[in-house]
């Protein structure tokens, strides 16, 4: 951006310097975090029992990766994982996109009260235990439809899409299609759905990473282990300390051990967020967009 | 609105709705899943007035009225338990309030785009960390004797260091500073968004009149995002009560739970511990709950009033 010069004093520009100073200092130290685990995951058991790692990885290596792999629990929520954010964020959208469509047509009687009907739960909630014994009383305790059908919709992602729908695509194009003898349904199908492509891609982001890191409901809803998301395993492993013996089969005495059992946490915290990281940069600007829509107000 | 509206009108309410049907068919499985998973539960909170038994269920349990609200108040975890909620988020709700602001005002004023996006990368990326894989990389990182932390404190005064994580009074900090961390640069995008949007005019006009940087942020910038600052405050406020389970549970240790105890855990305590109360618990959480709801209510009343912004 061109602004036009009229006059840069000399203090303008110490503020200028003292804030690029400031916030390249902040940028680091948010990164160091990030940059500190992955260089660790990358070191060898000792370097990391010892302190040797700051910055870069020490005695490069791939021992925790190859720990966990080891280890049939992560493969399994890994698994579930994955399962449970592709068949729910598929629900989540279609039932998001239902919902926001007949919501987006002031002109339907009864727009107000409904949508009121759906706002009110994000200001006030039944909670938690009443909840549970929702889901007790369906008999969906222990199975996979406790982790997708108790959040099936945000309301928060319902109105994005409707404030979307009802802003960006003109009236008089319903008015025209109508005039044609377009029924509603077909008017969604054809009109709506391929207009609200942007909006579309923006819910499904936000459900999908919301599944990859749910962890709530499975620890309310499941103790099967074969059913556990990668979030229950790694909550065991990183804050529980519940290494599983099998994954650090060493021949080297307990210290070596206990140094593999650090390490492969690291390694673990990698490979937990890797989904997210391989997408963030090429849907950066559809996250961006999404808070965007929902900043106005439908 | 004023546009012409289709439906309206020129006929009867009935033929109205008989011609919307398509409409109502779309909303059908949505507020299928609305009334389930969201209307029963509230339906459910009368066990709280209930002395609830599995085998007698939600209807058939016998009235005991407040009992169990009572029961809460008087008990002597009482007040820790409000106490803990209120600072942890009224901390929070200061400092996560004013840093994103503070960081889209600096992020605007640099003229240097490549810097400017690169940081706001940065910044945006913690958002998108699960909260169990945060608290695992606090717990790494700040272990006394393997983590940073200890390795720090070791090599610079040679002396190994103490346990940060069971010091209670650490627990607030440690909450809400790596909620900043998380959160700050998410935080940040719907300022930079209202500031993009901002009146050129206005900045040049100011800087004709010979105004610095820090006074065109001070008189152009930040009147430009109040109205948007006002209703995340409303919004943030209507949350005070509301802290959530998920990161206090997972930082919780026994060694800090005098400071980390909150409504939402001790909910969860009472209903899944040792003496299992579903009544008591449920009791807990509505408390909670009406809270919330009477100060997002009253707040957005407030500022109705004095700055015309308000949620609805």
């Amino acid at each position: 951006m061109k602004v036009k010069k009229i006059s840069h004093s000399a203090s303008d520009n110490r503020f200028e310097v003292i804030l690029l100073v400031a916030l390249c200092t902040l940028g680091v130290i948010v990164a160091y975090p990030l940059i500190y685990v992955l260089s660790s995951s990358f070191s060898s058991p000792s370097a990391v029992m010892s302190g040797k790692v700051w910055l870069w990885p020490v005695e490069f290596g791939f021992e925790g990766y190859k720990a966990i792999f080891k280890n049939s629990q992560v493969l399994i929520g890994y698994r579930n994982s994955l399962f449970y954010m592709v068949v729910g964020t598929c629900i989540n959208v279609a039932l998001t996109m239902c919902a926001a469509y007949p919501l987006s047509r002031t002109d339907m009687p009864g727009q107000g009260p409904i949508m009121l009907l759906f706002t009110f739960t994000m200001i006030f909630s039944g909670g938690m235990i009443p909840t549970y014994l929702v889901v007790k009383n369906l008999h969906l305790l222990n199975t996979v439809w406790s982790m997708i059908l108790p959040g099936a919709i945000s309301v928060h992602n319902m109105i994005i899409a409707r404030t979307f729908i009802h802003n960006s695509i003109p009236q008089e194009m319903l008015e025209a299609t109508q005039i044609e003898g377009c029924s509603d349904a077909q008017y969604f199908v054809r009109m709506v759905l391929p207009l609200s492509g942007s909006v579309i891609a923006v819910i499904t982001l936000y459900y999908a990473i919301g599944h990859w890191n749910a962890y709530f409901n499975a620890f309310m809803y499941l103790n099967d282990q074969n059913l556990y998301p990668l979030q229950i395993f790694l909550r065991d492993i990183l804050i529980s300390n519940k290494v599983d013996a099998s994954m650090v089969v060493i021949d080297d005495g307990a210290a070596a051990k206990e140094g593999l059992a650090e390490l492969l946490k690291y390694s673990l915290i990698v490979v937990a967020m890797l989904p997210v990281m391989i997408i963030y940069p090429f849907v950066q600007k559809h996250f961006v967009k999404g808070v965007m829509i929902g900043a106005v107000k439908g | 609105m004023n546009i012409s509206k289709p439906y309206t009108n020129r006929k009867g309410l009935g033929k109205r709705i008989l011609r919307a049907r398509q409409l109502y068919l779309f909303l059908l499985l949505p507020l299928v899943y609305l009334i389930i998973f969201q209307y029963v539960p509230m339906f459910g909170l009368q066990i709280a007035f209930k002395e609830y038994s599995i085998s007698k269920g939600i209807i058939g349990s016998p009235w005991i009225g407040f009992k169990y609200f009572e029961k809460f108040f008087k008990d002597y975890n009482f007040l820790r338990i409000l106490v803990n909620t209120l600072r942890v988020s009224l901390y929070s709700l200061a400092v996560s309030f004013f840093i994103p602001i503070v960081l889209a005002l600096s992020l605007n004023c640099l003229r240097n785009t490549k810097v400017k996006k690169t940081v706001q990368t940065i910044t945006y990326i913690p958002h998108f960390v699960s909260t169990v894989v945060l608290v695992g990389m606090v717990n790494q990182m700040l272990n006394p004797i393997i983590g940073l932390y200890g390795n720090a404190v070791q090599a610079i005064t040679g002396v190994r260091a103490t346990d940060i994580l069971g010091i209670p009074a650490a627990f607030p900090h440690l909450y809400v500073w790596t909620g900043i961390w998380q959160n700050m640069g998410w935080g940040s995008i719907i300022y930079m968004a209202a500031l993009a949007s901002s009146d050129q005019e206005l900045h040049e006009a100011a800087q004709i009149d010979g105004a610095s940087r820090f006074q065109r942020v001070i008189h152009v910038d930040i009147p430009t995002i109040l109205p948007t600052a006002i209703i995340m405050l409303i919004l943030d406020c209507g949350r005070v009560m509301n802290v959530g389970f998920e990161k206090v549970y997972l930082m919780q240790n026994s060694l800090n739970l005098s400071y980390s105890e909150v409504i939402s855990t001790y909910v969860y305590k009472m209903a899944f511990g040792g003496n299992s109360n579903f009544s008591y618990s449920t009791a807990v959480g509505m408390f909670n709950s009406v809270v919330n709801f009477v100060l997002i209510m009253s707040v957005n009343q407030i500022s109705k009033r004095v700055s015309d912004t308000s949620l609805w």
